[in-house]
């Protein structure tokens, strides 16, 4: 236990700051996450594991002498096509089925992918180093280092750009349409067997950029994805579906908590912080939801 | 009635002799035992309550950190012992050794059952996906958080106490090979007893249709929690037992190894055949003597296959073993069925 934080106010800046900048990239990936959920109504395990094998592009391009940076335009072209190849082989079969069935297809597509990259790339710790220096705030009491802030502002313009295209593009209204009721969609010649594929494309390159600018910022490892799909998991139920706001704000959010906890308990709990966490939000959330059926009773 | 005597005492001889026929095999068959155990005891959540829980992987780890901890604990400082790793500075006698087993085997057997009667209440009230979810979050977390408790082993791990040196190998591999057999006809005739009172159908009904079975007055969430306990409490020695059989505990790899064990146990279970009896028997069966047979051939490899594995038999395979039997053979599940109309969907067909 290290109660620095509390002595002293400028840790608690940098956590703030930290929490914030990670949050973001969770936010991004949680996107992509209520995306194909609220879509397709699958939820992906392997949602982590897309997010490290969208990181380990952009490593490649930085071992070869390509920026990292670059990653961020590269990665998710190449993750849109895994994940379309991964929804013709395996998802399109459990779409309509049962939601355990599709949560166990997709462990076992994590479990493949996590050994698959664990083979390609080695059991180590890796990072791109994106070379962009450190920004001081406060009497050199606050490093932040420039590539948080890039990384930052990359998954903003995505985000961004990926609202416009829901609102405005052909794709993206039938996607919506879609998602609002599929048979309907269907009935109106809405392919939604394309869509569905579309759908995961996109979730897949959100996972690409994400994992890009993971790379850069954080550090990567074959086994890594886990928690990164918890951590989208619990970002959208604690939002909501379909509502991004909420989703940008409990990602925020959830990054501040892990920088804390990870400062007060120590950095070997900070994962296990993150899962109590995801079991406090759905018991708290169960006894809400109880409280409301008694109300009815 | 006479055919099922016949089998079971065969399966029970069988049993008997098994590590004498096959001393090269003891230690497969005792984990199979044990795999058999776990499959079982997820077949009451996930296919007879309809509560897919990827979260019995923390009763597994709970007792076997737990059957070790009494054994060592009750005769020497935890703390020193964990810290010396391997190097032993104790050694158990025999009837130490023993004490400290069978206590520790119902400390391991008994707290997870307090436990998921504790946790039950908040837990089993999440429906659906939430509850694999969340059960997948509890065992994960439970890995991480005993990584980095020091006076378990944390991170470096925990060494069980060497079983003492009075048969030598042979003993050991008999000693644990029947205390797991034990665990399993234990197991077995406990879920074979619940299996044949109101409990099972109270269950089915929960599976089925949850605020149906509220509204016909059963309380659904008491039969919940009791099933959940009676799920803990068999992982729990199925754990303690394990913990001692493998000799090592780690806190992510042997104990609360969601990856491996904690989707096993569900595999297993839907490999054979959710919501039936026999269906976890066979399916463990089945899936311990691929695994061991083809693990060899894939090595390295072996967990890219078990992904493989798993997206096939999820896929292509949810009925399972069993219920592909029933479709071809219904009438020896006491089925009956009317020949015209069989002939009439074979012709329509």
């Amino acid at each position: 236990m290290d109660f620095m934080v509390f002595q002293y106010p400028m840790i608690t800046v940098q956590a703030c700051l930290d929490g914030l900048l990670l949050g973001i990239l969770f936010a991004l990936i949680a996107y992509g996450m209520a995306l194909q959920w609220g879509v397709m109504n699958i939820i992906n395990i392997a949602q982590g594991d897309l997010v490290i094998l969208g990181g380990y592009i952009a490593y490649f391009m930085y071992l070869y002498g390509i920026h990292p940076a670059w990653g961020v335009i590269v990665s998710p072209i190449i993750m849109y096509f895994i994940g379309v190849g991964i929804y013709k082989l395996v998802i399109n079969k459990v779409v309509d089925r049962d939601l355990f069935i599709s949560i166990l297809a997709t462990f076992g597509i994590s479990i493949l992918f996590m050994q698959l990259m664990n083979f390609a790339f080695g059991a180590d710790v890796v990072l791109a180093n994106s070379g962009y220096g450190t920004t001081m705030l406060f009497d050199n009491n606050v490093t932040l280092p420039n590539s948080k802030i890039f990384s930052a502002v990359i998954s903003i313009v995505f985000a961004i750009c990926l609202v416009i295209y829901m609102k405005k593009s052909k794709l993206g209204r039938a996607i919506r349409a879609t998602a609002q009721n599929a048979r309907a969609a269907k009935i109106l010649g809405v392919d939604t067997e394309k869509v569905y594929a579309a759908t995961f494309g996109i979730n897949a390159a959100l996972c690409g950029v994400a994992g890009a600018l993971i790379s850069i910022t954080f550090t990567i490892h074959p086994y890594m994805g886990l928690p990164y799909t918890i951590r989208s998991f619990m970002i959208v139920i604690v939002a909501g579906l379909g509502n991004l706001p909420g989703v940008a704000m409990s990602g925020m959010g959830l990054g501040v908590f892990e920088e804390f906890a990870d400062y007060i308990l120590g950095t070997e709990f900070r994962i296990g912080a993150v899962f109590l966490l995801l079991v406090l939000i759905l018991v708290y959330r169960r006894f809400k939801l109880s409280r409301k059926r008694e109300y009815l009773k | 009635m006479g055919k099922n005597i016949l089998l079971y005492s065969a399966i029970l001889i069988f049993g008997l002799v098994a590590p004498f026929v096959f001393p090269a095999f003891k230690v497969q068959l005792s984990i199979l035992c044990v795999l058999i155990v776990l499959a079982t005891t997820w077949n009451i959540q996930g296919g007879e309550m309809g509560y897919n829980t990827f979260g019995n992987i923390l009763f597994y780890g709970l007792g076997m950190y737990l059957c070790a901890s009494v054994q060592v604990g009750m005769f020497f400082p935890l703390a020193e012992w964990t810290e010396s790793g391997g190097e032993k500075t104790f050694v158990h006698t025999p009837a130490q050794f023993f004490q400290g087993m069978a206590v520790g085997l119902v400390v391991a057997a008994v707290v997870p059952t307090i436990v998921a009667g504790l946790i039950g209440y908040a837990i089993l009230g999440l429906r659906g996906h939430y509850f694999a979810i969340c059960t997948l979050g509890l065992g994960v977390a439970a890995g991480e958080i005993s990584g980095g408790i020091e006076i378990i082993g944390a991170g470096q791990g925990f060494t069980t106490p060497p079983f003492p040196e009075v048969g030598g190998l042979e003993a050991r591999g008999e000693f644990f090979y029947f205390l797991s057999f034990g665990a399993l006809i234990l197991t077995f005739v406990a879920v074979r007893a619940i299996y044949s009172t109101r409990f099972r159908l109270i269950l089915n009904a929960i599976r089925d249709n949850e605020d149906k079975a509220e509204a016909m007055g059963i309380e659904t969430m008491k039969y919940k929690i009791i099933g959940w306990m009676v799920s803990a409490f068999f992982c729990g020695l199925a754990g303690g037992i394990m913990g001692g059989l493998v000799g090592y505990i780690d806190s992510t790899d042997v104990a609360f190894d969601g990856r491996e064990m904690g989707v096993f146990m569900v595999l297993m279970a839907i490999l054979g055949g959710k919501g039936t009896l026999w269906g976890p028997v066979i399916g463990a069966t089945v899936f311990h003597i691929f695994k061991e047979g083809f693990w060899t051939f894939f090595l390295g490899w072996q967990y890219v296959a078990l992904g493989v594995l798993i997206v096939v038999i999820v896929i292509y395979f949810p009925e399972g073993i069993m219920g592909w039997l029933r479709e071809k053979y219904p009438e020896k599940f006491g089925e009956v069925i009317d020949e015209k109309d069989r002939k009439a969907q074979v012709e329509l067909k």
